[in-house]
C-alpha cells in the first residue's frame, strides 16, 4: 500500500510513555481490553460560557465540532429559549430544521468516507467527499462560509433563505439523493464491504441502555430513540418523515442507519421548502428572566444536549454542555473486545467520534507498545484484501 | 547541500498535519484540500503519515496543556529546516478561547511559526494560497 | 397528573416537584435518596441518565440528574444540595454506566466526591493539573 495514501490526521507514536487516547490491550490479534483516555480537546467551555453574554455563546459553542457545528448552538438557544418562555416565529423554526438536516447529510457523508478510509476503500473516501461540497456551497450561499456560519440565536435565525436559493437547493438535494441512493446500493450489494463491516463491533440493546448511547449509534442496536421524534421542536413534527432503527448493532448496521437517515433527511428538507411559511425569522427579546432550561436536539451523532441557568442578566450562571460523542465513546470498551485488531479502528470510527480522538489508537502486549496507529490501520486494509481475494479469486479492485 | 534541500522542498513538500485541541473544522478543510474539488496532488503538496518525512507542518487547534507535550515533542522529530504553518484563527491567536484554564497556545508561544492562515475555518483555497506563501518564503 | 410523577410522590413522599413546562420537571430532593431513586428511575421505568451537571451555588454545590423519558421526551432533573465545605454523595455508576464518565468529570472541576466510584481518577484536565484547583467553583482564580 502506498504509504502516502494514509490520513495523517495525526502525530505518530514510536515512544510509548505518551498517554494515548485509545490504547488497546491485545492478545495475538485479539482485542482483550480498552482504556480511553481523553482531554485532548478540552478547551474548557463551560468555565467561559459564565463570562460571556447570551450572543457569543452561540458562537463560542458552534466551535466544539467542526463537523456538527450546527447542532451546538441549536440545542443551546432552544435552553435559554426554554428557560426564557420565549417563543420562536414560524419561519424561523422551519429554517433552523432545513439548515439541520442539510448539516446531517453532509456529515454522514464525511463519516462514509472515513470509513471508507479505514477499510481501505479510498475511492469511497473521495466520492463522498465530493458529494459533501454541494451542501457546504448551499450553507455558503445562504450564510457566507461553509461551516461555522452562526445560523441560530436566541428568539431565531440570523440569516433568511431568499426565493432565489430554493431552485438552486433543490437542484443539489437531487445530485445528493442520487449519490446516496449509490452508496447505499454500493455497501449493500458488494459482497466484500458487507463482509468487512457485518458482525463487526457488536453492541447489544441492554449494553447500550446501559451506557446511555444516543444516535445512529443506539438506532443501530434496536433502540428507537430519536429527539426530532421523541421532543419535536423547530419543525419537526410539521413535515412526515421516519426514524430508522436496525438491530444488529453492528457496523453494518450503523452504516445503514446513517445512509437511509440521509435520505429522511432530504424528505424533511424538501417538505419544510414546500411548506415554508412567510414571516419574521427573529423574536423580539427584551430580557432573559432567571430560571433553567434544557434545550436538546438529535445531532448528526446523536443527542446534543444544553442545560442552561440564567441570572436574569446577559450572562448566564451555569451552562453545561453535553456532546453525543460523550455517551458513545464509552460504549466502545464493550464492543471492541474480543474482536480481532484489524477491526479495532472500523469499530471505533463507527460511533462517529471526533477524528482528533481516533488518530491516538494502538495496541499494548504485556504492557509494551505492539501496534501503532498505523499498523493498525494497515492490518485493517490487509484484512480487506484478504476478504477480496478470498471472495473474488485473485481479482483486485479498489 | 542545503540549495539542495530547499529545492526539493519548493518542488514537492511533505506536509505533516498536527491537531492540538481542535474543534476538527480546519483539519476538515485540510483533508478536504486534498479531495477531487480542489487536488493539493496537483501542485505537488503530499500529506505523509510521519514528521520524521516532514518538510511543513500544518498545525491546528488551540494548543491545550495535555496536547503541548506532543506537540513539542513532533516538532522535534522533524527535520530542520521546517516550516510551521498556523492553520485557523485558534492556531493563529486562540480566538475566543484565550482565557481558558486548559489553554496554553497560541502555537507561536511555544513553535517559531512561519506563515498564519487566519479564518475560521479557512477555506481549502485560503489554505493552498497560504502553503504557497510559505514556499516563497524559502 | 402524569403516572410517572403519582408513582414518585408515592415512593418518595418527601420529593418537591416542579413542572417548568410540559416536558422539563425538576425534582428536589435529599441526597441520601439518590440511590434509590435512580435506581426507580433507571432500573424499573426505564429512563435514561442523560447527563449530570454540577453547579457551585451560594446555598452550596448542587448536583443535577438528568434523566430523559425518551417515549414521552420529557426530562426529568433530579437536584441533591451538597454542602460546599465537604461535597459527597454516592456513586450511582453501578446502577447505570453512563455516570461513570460525568461523575470523575464533575469529581475534577468541582471536587465532588463520589462515594464508592470504582475509578475516580480525572478525566479531562492533564496530569499536571494541581488537583486543588476547580475550575467551575465560583471562587477559582
Amino acid at each position: 500500500m502506498n504509504n502516502r495514501r494514509i490520513i495523517p490526521i495525526g502525530p505518530y507514536h514510536p515512544l510509548q510513555e505518551e498517554p494515548e487516547f485509545f490504547k488497546l490491550i491485545v492478545e495475538g490479534e485479539k482485542v482483550v481490553g480498552l482504556e480511553i483516555n481523553i482531554g485532548y480537546n478540552h478547551r474548557g467551555h463551560e468555565f467561559l460560557s459564565p463570562r460571556m453574554t447570551y450572543e457569543q455563546i452561540a458562537y463560542l459553542v458552534e466551535r466544539i465540532c467542526g463537523i456538527c457545528s450546527n447542532s451546538h448552538p441549536f440545542a443551546f438557544v432552544q435552553a435559554v429559549e426554554d428557560a426564557g418562555k420565549i417563543e420562536v416565529p414560524e419561519r424561523a423554526k422551519y429554517i433552523r430544521t432545513i439548515n439541520h438536516e442539510l448539516e446531517r447529510i453532509h456529515s454522514h457523508l464525511l463519516w462514509l468516507g472515513l470509513a471508507g478510509h479505514f477499510i481501505g476503500y479510498n475511492t469511497v473516501w473521495m466520492w463522498a467527499w465530493k458529494y459533501r461540497e454541494p451542501i457546504l456551497d448551499i450553507f455558503e450561499m445562504i450564510t457566507g462560509n461553509r461551516n461555522h456560519y452562526g445560523m441560530n440565536k436566541v428568539g431565531g435565525v440570523r440569516w433568511d433563505i431568499k426565493d432565489e436559493h430554493i431552485p438552486v437547493i433543490e437542484k443539489d438535494l437531487n445530485e445528493v439523493e442520487k449519490a446516496v441512493g449509490m452508496f447505499t446500493r454500493a455497501i449493500l450489494d458488494d459482497p466484500v464491504i458487507r463482509a468487512r463491516l457485518e458482525g463487526v463491533g457488536i453492541l447489544p440493546k441492554e449494553v447500550a441502555i446501559d451506557y446511555g448511547v444516543v444516535g445512529p449509534t443506539a438506532r443501530a442496536s434496536g433502540l428507537a430513540i430519536d429527539v426530532r421524534k421523541d421532543d419535536p421542536h423547530a419543525a419537526y413534527d410539521k413535515v412526515p418523515w421516519d426514524i430508522v432503527v436496525f438491530t444488529e448493532g453492528d457496523v453494518l448496521a450503523k452504516a445503514k442507519v446513517r445512509l437511509l437517515e440521509c435520505i429522511e433527511s432530504i424528505k424533511i428538507i424538501r417538505g419544510c421548502l414546500k411548506d415554508l411559511p412567510k414571516g419574521e425569522i427573529e423574536a423580539k427579546i427584551d430580557e432573559i428572566p432567571p430560571g433553567e432550561g434544557i434545550g436538546r436536539t438529535e445531532a448528526p451523532r446523536g443527542e446534543v444536549f444544553h442545560y442552561v441557568r440564567t441570572s436574569g442578566g446577559n450572562f448566564p450562571l451555569r451552562h453545561k454542555i453535553r456532546a453525543p460523542s460523550y455517551m458513545n465513546i464509552a460504549s466502545n470498551e464493550y464492543a471492541c473486545v474480543g474482536y480481532p485488531i484489524a477491526d479495532a479502528a472500523l469499530t471505533l470510527a463507527a460511533v462517529d467520534p471526533c477524528y482528533c480522538c481516533t488518530e491516538r489508537l494502538s495496541a499494548f502486549e504485556d504492557g509494551r507498545l505492539r501496534y501503532s496507529y498505523q499498523d493498525i490501520l494497515r492490518m485493517s486494509w490487509e484484512k480487506t484484501e484478504k476478504l477480496k481475494r478470498r471472495m473474488r479469486g485473485n481479482f483486485k479492485a479498489e | 547541500m542545503k540549495d539542495l534541500r530547499v529545492w526539493g522542498l519548493k518542488k514537492s513538500p511533505w506536509v505533516f498535519h498536527v491537531a492540538a485541541a481542535s474543534c476538527n473544522n480546519c483539519d476538515i478543510e485540510i483533508l478536504a484540500a486534498l479531495t477531487p474539488r480542489f487536488d493539493v496532488e496537483r501542485f505537488g503538496i503530499v500529506l505523509v503519515g510521519s514528521p520524521r518525512h516532514a518538510d511543513a507542518l500544518l498545525v491546528t487547534g488551540v494548543l491545550n496543556r495535555k496536547s503541548l507535550p506532543r506537540v513539542l515533542r513532533v516538532y522535534e522529530q522533524t527535520p530542520k529546516p521546517c516550516l510551521v504553518i498556523a492553520v485557523g484563527t485558534c492556531a493563529c491567536d486562540c480566538h475566543m478561547f484565550k482565557d481558558s484554564y486548559n489553554v496554553v497556545g497560541p502555537y507561536d508561544r511555544h513553535l517559531p511559526v512561519d506563515v498564519y492562515i487566519p479564518g475560521c475555518p479557512p477555506k481549502p483555497e485560503a489554505i493552498i494560497a497560504g502553503v504557497v506563501k510559505a514556499l516563497s518564503k524559502l | 397528573m402524569r403516572e410517572l410523577e403519582k408513582e414518585l410522590r408515592e415512593r418518595f413522599p418527601e420529593v418537591e416537584i416542579f413542572e417548568h413546562s410540559p416536558r422539563r420537571l425538576y425534582l428536589t430532593i435529599g441526597k441520601e435518596r439518590i440511590r434509590e431513586i435512580a435506581q426507580f428511575l433507571f432500573k424499573e421505568k426505564g429512563l435514561r441518565l442523560s447527563i449530570m451537571t454540577g453547579i457551585d451555588t451560594r446555598e452550596g454545590i448542587e448536583v443535577l440528574y438528568h434523566f430523559s423519558e425518551d417515549k414521552t421526551g420529557t426530562y426529568w432533573t433530579v437536584k441533591v444540595l451538597l454542602d460546599k465545605a465537604k461535597p459527597k454523595v454516592d456513586t450511582i455508576s453501578d446502577i447505570t454506566k453512563a455516570a461513570s464518565w460525568i461523575e470523575r468529570e464533575i469529581w475534577e472541576l468541582l471536587g465532588v466526591e463520589f462515594i464508592g466510584h470504582p475509578n475516580l481518577i480525572p478525566l479531562l484536565t492533564a496530569e499536571d493539573w494541581p488537583r486543588d484547583k476547580f475550575p467551575l467553583r465560583r471562587d477559582y482564580e
